[in-house]
């Protein structure tokens, strides 16, 4: 097992006939995940490096029973995009688009409540299973079948964790980048509650950064339901206030969202914090020894 | 994005929210006309990207348009240092004057986005002048919320509980609510990420005004609010923050001598804490992206070299999208270009790391090798150490 994807999911990809769709999804269907074709407006009927191309999500359910949609639009399209595929009632979908607005987001999670779609990221490197399906931009030889969840806001520090993981010979169950901008589909509770049900699923990585609370409500989920050990890193511990550090959400404000205070909510939760990132992987090992 | 007050004042006057009588002024002489025009007291204040300006002296009272004059050649051209500016504080080059109000009441009133909530809140106070964190803190219950709805927005009688529960009544809760559905409409309709006006007075003669007024804008959002954009004012920024912004890198200045060139904001935060782990301080956080061109690398790479304080540079690359070596292409362009006048630690890993340290092995530079994020870490800032003591 594992969560979100797995060899039974058939990935459409939004915007498949832009430079970043195009290039993404042969990637995928490079590592073996099952990509069905894309959809561009205006460009069905067509073909675009030999996947099908239709106008819509909607044909692209019926005719090839796609479940999960992979978006690479334009930002100003994305929210879009979002809610054409869960109003065509695929289960997963993954946004990579950087540069949403806010204010789109907070509308498209409105919609999205209304249908059974999970949506990851936007923002995000995506999900992967190892040696079942990528479906994101993350590199995927560096992956390794096995116990280890890994969720986290940010794209290379995730496969800075991952290459540690794997250079100890621990693999991972599912990496899911639940994206750096303050309104997300997903949040860390929501992708703690699907690896506690995973059995597969032995430990979670949790990778936070400065910003917002999400990390303080990940630390709650965890002491009052998490029954496997959650092990817990927060990146900007040295970030000034008031500064947008990259990712739109990662920024202290108000003095509130410091890495301060996340360290110690998960300390308080029983997790454990691993203050140095690159010794994410040895913290790890450590832990499931024990365990 | 954050602008200036004046600037602020403009689009809340635009979208029916009130403020004071005022003009910008840029000399003594210009301010001097504008007292001239509203006539009584004024107020000449200082317009920089940063609170406190009262504490810090860069707000006068002025009795007639020669005290108006005197205020703003006192003001203008001044460093204004408070807890929210560089050490160096920051050169005051405009100034607004503004009619003085009479204050009856000095209440607060603000919307932002709820992260936790996914939604837009209107925050208000009837404790205004303080900072909304300090009343948060001391007194919660006096903070009002109201939560709007994510696609139907603010009603009308969440604005009347606002009005209502900053204790207005008659003719300025009308005004009140007025205002407060108008500052609403407002934060949606620029995609702002903050709209506060701390303190909203009620003057003793009964109208209802936006003292002072912050709108911060959401970058994401400025695509489709030209006129907002074209309010950005450089002079606020760091110049290295802005040559940063021309090339898409996303650079923020810091005041270590380790200077740090990384893609992604994520490893970019790391990055900069495993140098302070490391016994060192980080010079800047300079994300790459995560698609960036052997040009974008070359221009990050000048844009660290040019910090005098730097010492010594740290690149720290998981190539994914970006291949390592693109980046490899990018540093040998870039050191041939400038020459090499730092030392300068290279860690790389992912996607066509051999090949990216073949290319630079065979580039004849004499770069640092780092075996992992810690090596790097430890390296880079021993080399700093020996050329910030030499």
């Amino acid at each position: 097992m594992s969560i979100l994807v797995d060899k039974s999911t058939r990935v459409v990809v939004q915007g498949i006939t832009g430079r970043e769709g195009a290039f993404h999804a042969a990637r995928c269907k490079e590592y073996g995940t099952t990509v069905v074709g894309g959809v561009t407006p205006g460009k069905g009927g067509t073909t675009h490096d030999g996947f099908p191309v239709w106008n819509t999500v909607v044909e692209a359910a019926a005719q090839e029973g796609a479940n999960c949609s992979l978006i690479f639009v334009p930002p100003s399209a994305a929210a879009d995009a979002i809610m054409e595929a869960a109003a065509t009632g695929i289960p997963v979908i993954v946004c990579i688009t950087e540069g949403v607005p806010a204010t789109d987001m907070v509308r498209v999670r409105e919609f999205l409540a209304s249908t059974g779609s999970r949506l990851i990221g936007p923002n995000c490197p995506g999900v992967i299973t190892p040696g079942q399906a990528k479906v994101g931009i993350m590199p995927g030889h560096i992956h390794r079948e096995g116990p280890v969840g890994v969720v986290s806001r940010s794209g290379t520090l995730t496969y800075e964790v991952v290459h540690q993981l794997t250079g100890r010979a621990i693999g991972q169950s599912t990496c899911v980048g639940i994206g750096g901008d303050p309104v997300a589909g997903t949040s860390f509770v929501d992708a703690l509650r699907l690896f506690n049900d995973d059995p597969e699923t032995r430990a979670v990585m949790l990778i936070g950064e400065i910003g917002g609370t999400a990390e303080e409500e990940a630390a709650a989920f965890v002491k009052a339901h998490m029954q496997k050990p959650v092990i817990g890193h927060v990146a900007g511990m040295t970030a000034p206030p008031g500064r947008r550090m990259g990712h739109a959400g990662a920024i202290i404000a108000g003095g509130k969202g410091t890495a301060a205070e996340k360290v110690k909510a998960m300390e308080t939760a029983g997790m454990h914090v691993c203050r140095s990132p690159a010794e994410m992987g040895a913290v790890v090992e450590r832990v499931l020894r024990a365990c | 994005m954050k602008i200036h007050e004046y600037q602020a004042k403009a689009i809340l006057g635009e979208g029916g929210v009130p403020v004071p009588a005022g003009e910008v002024a840029d000399t003594p002489a210009a301010a001097r006309a504008v007292a001239e025009r509203l006539g009584g007291r004024v107020v000449v204040k200082a317009q920089v990207h940063a609170g406190g300006r009262g504490k810090a002296g860069g707000i006068k009272i002025a009795d007639d348009p020669g005290g108006a004059e005197a205020a703003a050649r006192a003001i203008l051209g001044m460093r204004l240092k408070t807890p929210q500016t560089p050490p160096e504080g920051i050169e005051v080059r405009k100034v607004l004057v503004e009619e003085a109000s009479s204050v009856a009441r000095e209440l607060y009133l603000s919307v932002t986005l709820d992260r936790a909530r996914a939604s837009h809140v209107v925050m208000a106070s009837e404790a205004g002048g303080m900072e909304i964190e300090e009343v948060a803190v001391r007194h919660p219950e006096k903070i009002i919320r109201e939560w709007a709805h994510p696609a139907l927005g603010l009603q009308d009688f969440q604005a009347r509980r606002v009005a209502f529960g900053l204790g207005l009544a008659g003719e300025q809760f009308k005004q009140g609510i007025g205002l407060i559905r108008n500052l609403f409409r407002l934060y949606l309709a620029k995609d702002c990420s903050l709209a506060e006006i701390n303190p909203l007075v009620v003057t003793t003669d009964g109208r209802v005004l936006a003292l002072d007024a912050k709108l911060n804008f959401d970058d994401n959002a400025l695509y489709r609010h030209a006129d907002v954009a074209a309010l950005r004012d450089i002079h606020e920024e760091d110049p290295l923050d802005v040559e940063a912004s021309k090339f898409n890198l996303n650079y923020i200045k810091l005041t270590g001598n380790v200077g740090c060139m990384v893609n992604g904001a994520g490893l970019a935060m790391a990055t900069m804490d495993i140098i302070k782990l490391a016994g060192g301080e980080p010079a800047n956080f300079l994300d790459v992206g995560g698609g960036a061109s052997a040009e974008q690398i070359e221009n990050a790479f000048r844009i660290l070299s040019s910090d005098p304080s730097v010492k010594a540079v740290f690149i720290n690359i998981f190539g994914g999208i970006l291949r390592c070596d693109r980046l490899a292409e990018g540093m040998i362009a870039a050191v041939k270009k400038l020459g090499l006048r730092l030392p300068v630690v290279v860690r790389m890993e992912g996607t066509n790391v051999e090949l990216g340290k073949k290319m630079l092995a065979e580039s004849g530079l004499s770069l640092v090798t780092a075996e992992d994020m810690a090596d790097g870490a430890r390296k880079a800032v021993a080399l700093a150490r020996r050329v910030q003591s030499s």
